[in-house]
C-alpha cells in the first residue's frame, strides 16, 4: 500500500481497546445494560493495562 | 427425601443438556463468519449485529491500512499458521484480502506490526461474534 495509515502506538492501542470492547461487551453478557457495563469496564481496563504496561517499559529502559 | 431429589435432578438433566437442532442454529454462524454480524442480523439482533459487522470490518480495514500481514495457510512456520488460524477467522474479509492481495507487503516499520494483529485479532472477534450468534439460535441467549 503506498499512502499507509499512520498511527501513533497510543491511538493504536486505543482503538484496539475500543473495538475489542465492543465485541467482548457484546458477547460475553446477556442484557443491553450488562453488555454496556461490560464493555465499559474492558475498555477501561485496556486503558489503565496500556498505561501501566507503558510505565512498566519507560522504568525498565531506563 | 435425598432419592427424590436425585430423582428430579436426573429427570431436569438430560432436557437442560439438549440443544436443539434447528436450521438457524447452523446458518446463523456460518453466516455471522463469512460475513462480520450478519448472523445477529438475521436473527433480528439489528443493533448488536450492526456493532459486530462495524467493530470486525473496521479493525480489518484498519490492519490492512496500517500494511499489516495476511498470512497464508501454507507457509511452513508455525507461528504463521497459527496467524493463519486467526485470519480466517474474519471469513469473508480474509477471502477479500486474498482475492485483491491485500496485506502482502514487507513490514518495514512497527505501526504495521500493529496492523497484523489487529487483522489476527479481528479474525478471533468474528469467532466469538459467531459463536454469540450461534448461542441466540439455540436459545441459550436472547
Amino acid at each position: 500500500m503506498i499512502l499507509a495509515l499512520q498511527l501513533s502506538h497510543f491511538s493504536a492501542a486505543v482503538i484496539f481497546a475500543l473495538f475489542a470492547s465492543i465485541v467482548f461487551g457484546i458477547t460475553q453478557r446477556n442484557t443491553q445494560r450488562e453488555m454496556l457495563r461490560y464493555g465499559a469496564q474492558c475498555f477501561g481496563w485496556f486503558v489503565i493495562g496500556m498505561y501501566l504496561a507503558g510505565w512498566l517499559m519507560r522504568l525498565l529502559h531506563h | 427425601m435425598e432419592k427424590t431429589e436425585t430423582t428430579a435432578l436426573s429427570e431436569k438433566q438430560p432436557a437442560a443438556a439438549a440443544v436443539p437442532f434447528t436450521a438457524m442454529s447452523v446458518i446463523a454462524p456460518a453466516l455471522g463468519w463469512l460475513i462480520p454480524g450478519a448472523g445477529h442480523l438475521i436473527q433480528k439482533r439489528w443493533g448488536r449485529g450492526l456493532l459486530l459487522m462495524a467493530s470486525v470490518t473496521a479493525m480489518f480495514a484498519i490492519g490492512i491500512a496500517m500494511d499489516g500481514k495476511v498470512y497464508k495457510p501454507n507457509s511452513g512456520d508455525l507461528l504463521d499458521m497459527l496467524g493463519f488460524v486467526g485470519n480466517i477467522g474474519a471469513g469473508g474479509l480474509y477471502l477479500l484480502s486474498q482475492a485483491l492481495e491485500w496485506g502482502r507487503t514487507a513490514i518495514t516499520y512497527a505501526v504495521a506490526d500493529y496492523g497484523t494483529k489487529y487483522i489476527v485479532v479481528s479474525g478471533l472477534l468474528n469467532v466469538m461474534a459467531a459463536v454469540d450468534a450461534y448461542h441466540i439460535a439455540i436459545g441459550r441467549k436472547k
